[in-house]
């Protein structure tokens, strides 16, 4: 069972791959298609009187058309047909079955275990990713012109998945007696459950930035654009130059906004149930061991986003910068702290 | 004056809050790069050691006491201090609010992102307790205010949840620094290692090692002995741990009988006034020296883990052997001093001294004898775990030689004296302690996760309509509605009302036959009007 669950990871892995290429190809060739076409139309800025600022202008949401009768789903909303079309359809369809492997791979892992496959660092990212998987199909139910950040979503995917199976693989075995809680049940999936949302709440915020990068370095001509007249390429260089094929800039700063309010409680009760659970386990609820500083780390910047968005004078690409950063904490968390702590003991390498 | 108070605005403006909020993430980073003394002594004392050039400047700027510092304190501190600036006067606007009525329409509701009009058939004055009514019945705050120029306006408002969220959140975090304060105030904690079959009871002269909470006297801890019976672990055939299980019995009132309990990893004891928690393990070898005069010394010596597989290094000191009948001392001494290395199952590699699983499957006891003046006389602290390495390079303890032992074998050393190996019994670490901040801070931390869903998840919204009476006898209404927060599903949510408000909207300059179209009558055919007034 062991050895099915860890060839299962490579078939998601494989087929994650497969699925970003899928989105690579309406990604990249697909511009003048009807992607582009939703991406590309300017956001129309409605100036809210006695509005706040930051409060909703709510004409502007390309994401989700205003009009809820408007058949936004088989419309012309939907990215469309077209030899590139069918090439994103491939990857969403893809990245699905990607998915149910990728359970599998969960499930098999945690029947050859004899217990929830939440025991130790590679069973946490598999969980992770899978959650990350789950969150990007269901935002994509809900909004298919998200859909070229799927080569971002998969590229992602397959890079941990990758990782996790190469590098951090560990054989199946029961729980050490500190893990031996009905805490681990509780507190790991949801630190794993909030990763993966602050993770695929990472993808419109770093996509956000570039399309800002892109906006601006494409000038105003290219908010007329509406058309099939794109601006060419080589005007933008990489990674702004990604930026022609993305979602309206508003829409993703307004996603990644709410994909973190919704994982930020999520990681809040990941930290308190995993004090809790210290407590019972090692005498006290908090001892800065340097896993719990970095997620009080991660915590702090992600309510310093949070809080930048709230302020009407912090602009939304300083806002999303604060985010960005708020994720390289919780890598540092996962990875480097991990390895430091597990490979290196004496602090060595600080001289 | 005029500083102080500008420094006060300062403090508590937002962007002040988020710089420190930046500063608070940054300055928690270094306590994950040194070695913490709240964390693990040893590990500082070791680094000190292995830079002597860095450490001491490292020390002073409380590299090695981060979370105690002045300046992490200071940083926490300015934060909370600029954040109960902040929350007093929104608490105070809160609570104003929640009692004022909604603030009346603004003079253009066309403007705000959502607005439309319809005619209906009722005056102004039906019209707007209709309108009132429909948002009162999807519990909207409302006020009805009518004009002198014969308008009618109903304002309302929803979503004060969202600003009550908010504030307990905030004052939830107060009320966890006021936990961690008591916790540390009133709070004790004292580590110690029990060998099987031993008892320790609560005071401060029984622990290795304890630190006492600023306001707590360490002769009034809660009076209780907690006595060791048998200690097991299991292990998985990789040698990775799969179960502590330490059998314990305690007495919490003098003259009660014992009771028993299983102390486990997660499962602490728990008693009045404190926990103890089975925090390590380890092997304690008993040996027994018989001297040269016939005397003989029984001692069990816990030895402390080096690896995983649990090879135990520790040190038995004999400082009252080779004495002879009738006298104190001999000089020199010939105190008899071992040091071991101790495999639960020995390398089978011979003159590799790990231990290759942790469990006692084939148990070798490696023992190095040293004779002469163990310097326990000189007043100096000692290590238990150790020799004096002075007394060695002076040349005063000598080494008499090694020997490998099987549980029950003996070694018969130079002068005659025998060291017997008579097997190990388990020993365990507890901590002890007692936090009386916990409490709260698990209280706090709840209303930290209710405040912050509360806080993510509302929305606060307002709409207006104006009703402005109509020639034919009944009315004009303009609505509008604005969210003053994120809220993608307000576009439907303002369809809604305006469904409920009914009527139709009006042709351009034409009063057709719309009057019959009462306020009750609704139907989703008023939906797709919404946005076209909209653009």
């Amino acid at each position: 069972m062991a050895e099915l669950s860890d060839t299962l990871l490579l078939v998601a892995a494989v087929i994650y791959v497969a699925a970003m290429l899928g989105y690579l190809v309406e990604f990249a060739f697909g511009t003048r298609g009807a992607v582009a076409r939703v991406a590309m139309r300017p956001a129309r800025e409605l100036v809210a009187v006695g509005a706040p600022a930051g409060g909703g202008a709510f004409g502007v949401d390309i994401v989700s058309p205003v009009q809820p009768d408007r058949p936004e789903r088989g419309g012309e909303a939907t990215p469309g047909p077209g030899r590139t079309g069918v090439a994103g359809a491939i990857g969403v369809a893809l990245t699905a079955v990607g998915l149910a492997v990728h359970v599998a791979v969960l499930v098999t892992r945690g029947m050859a275990a004899g217990r929830v496959p939440w025991g130790n660092m590679y069973e946490f990212v598999v969980t992770l990713t899978a959650v990350f998987a789950l969150g990007w199909l269901v935002l994509l139910a809900t909004r298919p012109s998200l859909r070229p950040l799927g080569v971002f979503v998969t590229g992602a995917q397959a890079l941990l998945l990758g990782f996790a199976g190469l590098v951090l693989t560990t054989p199946a075995a029961p729980l050490m007696p500190a893990l031996q809680s009905v805490w681990l049940k509780i507190h790991v999936s949801a630190a794993a459950a909030a990763s993966g949302l602050l993770l695929l709440a990472f993808v419109p915020a770093a996509l956000y930035l570039i399309r800002t990068g892109y906006d601006a370095r494409s000038g105003p001509a290219a908010d007329e654009s509406a058309g099939d007249e794109a601006p060419a390429p080589t005007a933008v260089r990489f990674p702004y130059s990604l930026g022609r094929a993305l979602p309206a800039a508003d829409s993703l700063e307004r996603l990644a906004f709410r994909l973190h309010a919704f994982a930020f409680p999520i990681w809040t009760l990941a930290i308190i149930c995993g004090a809790i659970w210290a407590e019972s386990a090692w005498g006290r609820y908090w001892g800065w061991d340097p896993k719990e500083t970095w997620s009080f780390i991660s915590w702090v910047a992600y309510a310093a986003y949070l809080h930048a968005r709230a302020t009407p004078s912090v602009k939304r690409t300083t806002a999303t910068w604060f985010a960005v950063a708020a994720w390289l904490t919780m890598l540092i968390n996962l990875y480097v702290i991990n390895f430091v702590a597990v490979g290196l003991h004496s602090y060595a390498g600080l001289d | 004056m005029r500083s102080v108070r500008a420094f006060w605005r300062w403090l508590t403006s937002m962007r002040t809050a988020l710089v420190l909020l930046l500063v608070l993430a940054i300055a928690a980073v270094p306590g994950s790069i040194f070695p913490q003394r709240a964390v693990s002594r040893e590990a500082v004392e070791k680094y000190i050691d292995e830079h002597p050039d860095l450490a001491p400047l490292l020390d002073r700027l409380w590299a090695f006491d981060v979370y105690a510092s002045p300046w992490f304190s200071a940083v926490y501190l300015l934060l909370f201090i600029s954040l109960v600036g902040c929350l007093v006067p929104r608490l105070r606007q809160h609570l104003a609010n929640l009692v004022k009525p909604p603030p009346d329409a603004p003079a253009r509701l066309e403007r705000l992102p959502h607005s439309t009009t319809r005619e209906v058939g009722q005056g102004p004055t039906e019209a707007a307790q209709t309108i009132r009514l429909a948002l009162r019945r999807s519990q909207w705050r409302t006020a009805l205010r009518s004009h002198a120029d014969g308008t009618v306006t109903v304002a309302a408002e929803k979503g004060y949840l969202k600003e009550t969220g908010n504030l307990l959140f905030h004052f939830a975090l107060l009320s966890l620094l006021v936990g961690l304060a008591w916790g540390a105030w009133y709070g004790w904690h004292g580590n110690r290692l029990v060998v099987a079959g031993e008892e320790f009871c609560n005071t401060l002269q029984q622990y290795d090692e304890y630190s006492l909470g600023a306001r707590t006297s360490g002769d009034r801890l809660p009076p209780f002995c907690v006595t060791l019976h048998d200690f097991q672990a299991e292990f998985l055939d990789t040698g990775q741990p799969a179960r502590y299980v330490a059998d314990v019995s305690y007495v919490e009132d003098l003259g009660e009988a014992p009771r028993s309990w299983t102390l486990q990893v997660n499962h602490p004891l728990r008693l009045s006034g404190a926990n103890v928690y089975l925090i390590g393990h380890g092997y304690a070898p008993v040996l027994r020296y018989t001297d040269q005069y016939g005397q003989v010394f029984t001692t069990t010596v816990p030895f402390l883990p080096v690896d995983g597989m649990l090879t135990s290094e520790g040190v038995a000191k004999f400082p009252y052997a080779n004495v002879p009948p009738g006298q104190t001392s001999t000089d020199p001494p010939a105190q008899l001093g071992l040091t071991g290395v101790y495999q639960p199952t020995a390398n089978p590699e011979p003159g590799v001294p790990a231990s290759i699983f942790p469990a006692e499957r084939d148990p070798v006891l490696t023992l190095t004898a040293w004779q002469g003046d163990l310097g326990l006389g000189s007043g100096a602290p000692q290590s238990v775990y150790a020799l004096d390495q002075r007394q060695i390079a002076l040349g005063r303890l000598t080494q008499v030689g090694t020997e490998t032992l099987r549980p029950g074998e003996s070694w018969t050393l130079p002068d005659g004296s025998t060291v017997e190996f008579l097997g190990t019994r388990p020993w365990i670490t507890v901590s002890v302690r007692h936090d009386p901040g916990q409490g709260l801070m698990l209280f706090g931390a709840g209303a930290v996760l209710v405040g912050l869903m509360v806080s993510l998840s509302g929305k606060r919204r307002r709409v207006w309509a104006r009703i402005r009476p109509a020639d034919d006898g009944g009315s004009l209404i303009t609505l509008g509605g604005l969210a003053r927060t994120e809220y993608p599903g307000f576009a439907d949510e303002f369809a809604r009302v305006v469904a409920q408000v009914g009527g139709a909207s009006p042709p351009e300059r034409e009063p057709a036959g719309v009057s019959n179209a009462g306020v009750r009558e609704r139907g989703a055919s008023a939906r797709p009007g919404v946005d076209e007034a909209k653009d």
